[in-house]
């Protein structure tokens, strides 16, 4: 098989892998390049780093934070309200899309309620749920549950609606009832809906929980951003931006090997 | 042995602004190991006979007697394979839905994927099959069920015309062998002509029956072969203006 390509196919793929080699290197050139403009600017006084910070005292404070092992307790609290979020929130969403799924006569009757409720912006809801949940991780975890709930009900309700009629049909001819049409067809034909709600969500759980750690918290990634803004050390606002740039970017890949992995047969 | 009568039956839909009389007084029967097509006008609700005669929609008057309660085989429009699963659980899965999934007819199901060429592709998935092999494994997921009567809603017409030609000698050959009973809806005049025993011309909306047509060619095995007998073209002529209008 290997030797069967023509020159020109060579060379048509020898293209292609060239274009993506180079894609890569300028991907990791801005980085680079941004980098280095914002720490030189830094240097020769262009801008000022107290307010600004800059890519080296940034390093700095990741290595304080690391040794003195504060970073690993704030990252864990706030990765940990986060999976909680995203999971709660994924689960509840999809159950409430199949319960209106199942019961066209609720889902009429509910449809002006989720409109509105995923319109609202969830902040606003921020003071209610501290007085109902309280100033601690529940709180939070409800905000990453908010967030992600209505979002995931009306991604995964349209994936399901949207299952072809034409093999509903087939497996009424069968004889199929509704739990089977959900088991057998709906569920598995929005494998690839479910899957893109899960990076949606990857998103949405982490807003929940910063927002969430920005009204109440002791601890967590959004807290450290707060404390850092009050006793105005910018490097330790863009240290735990960063850092938090990085565990959402780790979560939203991992999530896209899984879809990568369970939608190969779709 | 008649394996399903309809008895007079008409069929009326509602929407907000009209109701529409789909079918009218229509009444035929299928005998045991025929093959009958449905031809009509587009439109003519061909569609709403298979879901009475599957019990999907009730008749608004007249009645619809099977000879078992046995589901029937329902073959739609495209193979309608669930691409997530094997090809051997996709034959499984009328079994399935009907818990009948039973050592028993397993084996029989893996029996007609032997018998028919597609044991070798048991584990593969749908996309890796050509359409014409696609077409037979949906064949044989409705046989597996071992109905008494199957249900052809126009199988062919997502195909090419090459492929259907094929396809359709497959599946006439299928049938027969199995010695199964099946009802043929069809748009296609030279579809109907190749592969029936008789054939029931629509009118209209609301459809009745106009007429009963017996082709003159069931000695002949083959459909590919019926289309090159000579007395197919004349009955071609006269089918298509039935379709057009014409009184018997």
């Amino acid at each position: 098989m290997k030797n069967t390509f023509s020159r020109q196919h060579l060379l048509f793929l020898r293209a292609q892998r060239i274009r993506k080699v180079l894609v890569h290197v300028a991907q990791v050139g801005v980085l680079i390049l941004l980098v280095g403009l914002w720490e030189l600017s830094a240097k020769l006084g262009w801008i000022d780093s107290f307010i600004t910070s800059c890519p080296s005292r940034i390093w700095n404070t990741l290595v304080e934070l690391i040794s003195n092992g504060t970073l690993w307790q704030h990252i864990w609290a706030s990765t940990w309200e986060t999976l909680a979020g995203f999971a709660i929130g994924t689960a509840l969403g999809y159950a409430v899309a199949v319960v209106l799924w199942w019961n066209a006569f609720l889902k009429d009757v509910f449809e002006p309620y989720i409109v509105v409720l995923n319109s609202l912006p969830k902040i606003a809801l921020g003071p209610i749920i501290i007085i109902w949940a309280g100033t601690g991780k529940a709180s939070i975890i409800t905000m990453a549950v908010l967030i992600s709930v209505v979002i995931t009900t009306i991604t995964v309700l349209n994936g399901f609606l949207a299952t072809d009629k034409e093999k509903a049909l087939l497996l009424r001819s069968m004889g199929a009832n509704r739990a089977q049409i959900f088991v057998k067809l709906v569920a598995p034909a929005n494998v690839p809906t479910l899957m893109a709600t899960l990076k949606i969500n990857v998103g949405m759980a982490w807003i929940g929980s910063i927002m969430g750690e920005y009204l109440v918290s002791k601890e967590g990634l959004g807290y450290l951003i707060v404390y850092g803004k009050q006793v105005f050390k910018l490097d330790l606002v863009m240290t735990c931006t960063i850092v938090l740039c990085a565990l959402a970017g780790l979560m939203y890949a991992i999530v896209a090997l899984l879809e990568k992995a369970v939608t190969r047969k779709y | 042995m008649k394996v399903l009568q309809l008895q007079d039956v008409s069929k009326v839909f509602y929407t907000k602004t009209q109701e529409t009389e789909a079918l009218s007084h229509m009444s035929f029967d299928v005998n045991e190991g025929e093959f009958v097509s449905i031809i009509g006008p587009s439109g003519c609700g061909k569609t709403t006979i298979l879901s009475l005669i599957c019990g999907l929609i009730a008749p608004t008057s007249g009645k619809v007697i099977r000879q078992s309660d046995n589901a029937v085989g329902y073959m739609l429009q495209r193979d309608q394979l669930f691409e997530w699963r094997t090809i051997e659980r996709n034959v499984y899965l009328g079994l399935e839905v009907m818990h009948r999934l039973t050592a028993e007819n397993k084996a029989h199901a893996n029996e007609l994927l032997k018998k028919y060429g597609l044991w070798n592709f048991r584990k593969h998935y749908p996309q890796q099959l050509s359409g014409g092999m696609r077409q037979r494994v949906a064949l044989i997921r409705t046989l597996s069920t071992n109905p008494d009567l199957l249900l052809l809603d126009e199988p062919f017409s997502a195909l090419d015309f090459q492929t259907r030609l094929e396809v359709c000698d497959d599946v006439y050959s299928i049938i027969k062998k199995e010695q199964k009973t099946a009802l043929l809806v069809t748009h296609d005049i030279s579809e109907a002509l190749s592969l029936s025993d008789r054939i029931i011309v629509l009118t209209n909306r609301p459809a009745t029956v106009l007429t009963v047509h017996e082709p003159k060619l069931n000695a002949i095995a083959q459909p590919l072969k019926r289309r090159e007998s000579p007395d197919f073209a004349p009955q071609f002529e006269l089918l298509h203006k039935y379709l057009h209008g014409e009184k018997p």
